[in-house]
């Protein structure tokens, strides 16, 4: 089946021409036709667009292709948060109308530059607020491997359309563990780069101190082949980072010998569940019969990391959402005044846990409390910050569980939000402190039977070494071949 | 740190946010104990600890004062739920 392959075993068998863009783009729309009435990954796709696509692709692959065109005829579908030009972009939220994007994401742009077949918009939370793909205006995600239950979120339709062979790879963002916590829940790949790697231009803001697009894929190279495409500085988002760009699957040698990973003790909570717990110990054995050396380390403000996010990414978002007003696009509720025109269009557009965060951030962030809470958590942020640096002057990556189990059932913590905020305990602190992060597959539960991720975390700008490690890991071991059967 | 109680009504005015009596109650209670939670920051002692606005120390970035492609007048009303004339049609704001 074409559409369970990789990118790299597909752009083999497209430059030798035993397989045509058209066909591997056929799969996919094939798979969703099939499954996605059960996953619902997808909120829409366009099936001609990506089809001529694939035929454009065919024409330059029968030129023989381009050796800078990476992507050449490979399907990769896209969280409903990043812009594509003249298709729908609606964040999972009412408020957006019939929107569509005047132009690409720089990550798009890079894609498209790179011969990828971008199609489809992936479900999401809405406003990419919340962690199992439940908060969408357009119904649930479910997960590949049972669908009682949670893909993980925010970017659940891309974790789940990737576990579910709908697309080659996929594109989500990652604000406190949204790409990490559903590819870890859906037994994917899931990479948050360092922020500052990949322009968030055309990335709907949700926590613009927080937020980076990253790649969902079936293995650990994909993840580097699309990072190397997306990386870079970009003058259009002036907290892109100048640093050069690799080619990272350059780093992917199988030898991790002497490298130093960090267990923190502060992450083998009460919360965690058995059988991760076994998984994750099963890993780390593993890592250490590679030659690695594993040492304890302490990041001792970790039980604040989810108080501090939460200030700070309600705080931001309440600011970034004022632009959803009813005036320059969306949809409208009028009225003539316009204070109340405002008011009832976002109270009509947006759903209860948005309105949620943007009474918190506003909250926070509201004269006589903007210090007690607001400036407070960014100190915080400092000392943890500080934690993860301090670490990394004696490991080269630090090994936890992504989450704290595997996919919980829909409806099982919709009605109490704070549980649901805890679920990303692991991932939160990674977004603080502004290092790069990946969740790789590592077992799973018995039953039934969900996947666990391992979540690995680097050194800003330390993605090589990152997913060299990952890479190692998954060379040694064979959970990320398995397949949901659906 | 503040106490956990929030004036929903008031919050809801300066977020310009139309919300039903029945969510305003909701969110009262779930907001509590969220900022119940929250209130453990203030355990910390953050004399000295500078705070973090960016994970990455960039300042002053600029770019030079040229003129560069930007979005189509017509691209950028496409969205716009009331237009005419080549504007935004709003309310009237001054008397």
């Amino acid at each position: 089946m074409l559409n369970q392959l990789t990118i790299s075993e597909l752009a083999a068998k497209l430059a030798r021409r035993e397989v045509s863009a058209r066909a591997v783009t056929q799969a996919c729309l094939d798979q969703i036709a099939r499954v996605d009435g059960k996953i619902h990954a997808f909120i829409s796709y366009d099936a001609a667009d990506a089809l001529a696509q694939a035929d454009t692709a065919d024409k330059a692959l029968a030129q023989g292709g381009r050796s800078d065109q990476s992507l050449l005829g490979i399907p990769i579908a896209i969280k409903d948060v990043l812009a594509v030009k003249n298709q729908p972009l609606n964040c999972a939220s009412k408020i957006l109308g019939n929107f569509r994007s005047p132009y690409d994401a720089t990550a798009i742009e890079k894609l498209k530059a790179a011969g990828a077949i971008v199609f489809g918009r992936l479900n999401m939370d809405e406003f990419a607020m919340g962690s199992s793909t439940e908060n969408s205006a357009f119904g649930l995600t479910r997960n590949p491997w049972d669908t009682t239950r949670i893909p993980g979120g925010s970017s659940g339709g891309s974790a789940a359309a990737v576990a579910a062979d709908e697309c080659i790879a996929s594109l989500g963002s990652d604000t406190g563990g949204s790409i990490r916590q559903p590819a870890a829940l859906c037994g994917c790949v899931g990479l948050k780069p360092t922020y500052g790697r990949i322009s968030r231009y055309g990335l709907v803001a949700f926590a613009s101190s927080l937020d980076q697009i990253g790649p969902f894929t079936k293995d650990v190279r994909d993840a580097a082949t699309l990072l190397s495409v997306m990386s870079g500085v970009d003058p259009r988002d002036s907290t892109s980072v100048p640093e050069p760009v690799p080619d990272y699957t350059a780093a992917l040698t199988g030898d991790i010998r002497g490298l130093k990973l960090g267990l923190p003790k502060e992450y083998m909570i009460g919360g965690l569940d058995a059988e991760v717990k076994a998984a994750v110990d099963a890993a780390v054995r593993q890592y250490e019969k590679l030659g690695a050396e594993i040492v304890e380390i302490t990041l001792p403000h970790t039980d604040y990391a989810v108080a501090t996010y939460y200030i700070i990414a309600t705080a931001e978002a309440s600011a970034n959402l004022a632009r959803f007003d009813g005036i320059r696009y969306g949809a409208r509720v009028d009225s003539n005044d316009p204070i109340e025109l405002y008011a009832r269009t976002r109270g009509a557009g947006f759903g209860a846990e948005v309105k949620r965060r943007i009474i918190l951030g506003t909250y926070v962030l509201s004269s006589g409390y903007h210090d007690a809470y607001y400036l407070q958590a960014q100190k915080v942020r400092t000392l943890i910050r500080n934690d993860f640096l301090k670490a990394f002057e004696t490991v080269d990556a630090i090994v936890t569980p992504t989450t704290p189990t595997a996919a919980f059932k829909a409806g099982e913590k919709s009605g109490d939000p704070l549980q649901m905020y805890l679920s990303d305990i692991f991932t939160i602190s990674c977004n603080l402190a502004g290092v790069c992060g990946i969740s790789v597959p590592c077992g799973f539960t018995k039953n039934p039977k969900l996947p666990i991720g391992l979540q690995l975390l680097g050194k800003p700008f330390g993605e090589a070494v990152l997913l060299k490690i990952a890479h190692a890991y998954e060379q040694a071991t064979a959970w990320h071949q398995e397949k949901a059967v659906l | 740190m503040a106490s956990a109680e929030i004036d929903v009504k008031y919050v809801a005015h300066l977020a310009r946010l139309a919300l039903s009596p029945e969510e305003e109650k909701q969110l009262g209670a779930q907001l509590g104990s969220i900022l119940g939670y929250i209130e453990k920051l203030r355990e910390l002692d953050v004399t000295g600890v500078e705070p973090t606005a960016h994970a990455v120390p960039l300042v002053n970035v600029t770019r030079t004062d040229e003129v560069r492609p930007s979005l189509p007048h017509d691209a950028a009303l496409g969205n716009a739920p009331q237009k005419g004339g080549g504007l935004f049609i709003v309310p009237k704001i001054v008397e």
